[in-house]
């Protein structure tokens, strides 16, 4: 599959959308990148004259590549031709690192299980130096895919 | 198993996922599990995939569409344990 494909199938646009690329996704996990452009209007007031990536910024990076994504490829099947749009229904996130603006994140998301429209997903986020940014469980459901 | 010994088992289950603000007291074997009981639908899922493992049987895709009340759960637990 076309990774470029997933990232067109997001419903997200600018100023929403965080995942910049897919690097590999396959039935049991998948990783992708981010970078945290300078200019995103958020930094103006997180914190003042401070700028820091706000933690639901970070958990909302991990759920478009950890569970967004990674459930466009698993779905990949369906016929449907309507996108698919996922509901975020729980997440526990632990943060470990800031994230400064202009900044490049990897997002790596596994598998627990995908079942009756509900994806779970065990997700951490990563920077350039390979340290743990953030890590957690995130879960969605399929709010527009009616059960076969 | 009888629809009570299920029913002792399913319990304790259900009481995991209900929301703060349903007590456990409402739980019946007439309860709606999303009306009644206000569970979510992903939560719902995390029922299913309890009893699963309860009971050690597997849920299809259409047995959730004949899923609303506790009494619904028991008389699929029952048909699925008998079928082992």
């Amino acid at each position: 599959m076309d990774y470029q494909y997933i990232i067109d199938q997001l419903p997200y646009s600018e100023p929403f959308l965080f995942v910049d690329e897919v690097l590999s996704v396959s039935e049991d996990n998948i990783s992708g990148t981010y970078t945290f452009k300078k200019d995103l209007t958020f930094y103006e007031g997180h914190f003042k004259d401070n700028p820091v990536t706000p933690g639901v910024i970070l958990t909302e990076c991990m759920a478009q590549i950890g569970l967004v994504c990674f459930g466009i490829y698993l779905l990949k099947d369906e016929t449907s031709s309507e996108k698919i749009n996922l509901a975020l229904s729980s997440t526990e996130i632990d943060f470990y690192c800031p994230v400064f603006p202009g900044e490049k994140v990897k997002v790596v998301s596994v598998k627990e299980y995908f079942r009756f429209n509900k994806l779970k997903c065990k997700v951490k986020m990563m920077n350039a130096k390979d340290e743990i940014i953030a890590k957690g469980t995130i879960s969605g459901m399929i709010v527009n895919r009616y059960l076969k | 198993m009888t629809s009570e010994e299920i029913y002792t088992k399913l319990e304790p289950i259900i009481k995991t996922y209900l929301p703060e603000d349903v007590s456990a007291k409402e739980i019946s074997r007439k309860s709606d599990l999303t009306r009644e009981l206000n569970i979510n639908s992903a939560h719902l899922v995390d029922i299913i995939l309890d009893i699963e493992d309860v009971f050690n049987i597997e849920f299809k895709n259409e047995d959730m569409e004949q899923l609303r009340n506790v009494d619904d759960a028991i008389l699929l637990i029952k048909q699925k344990t008998l079928a082992i």
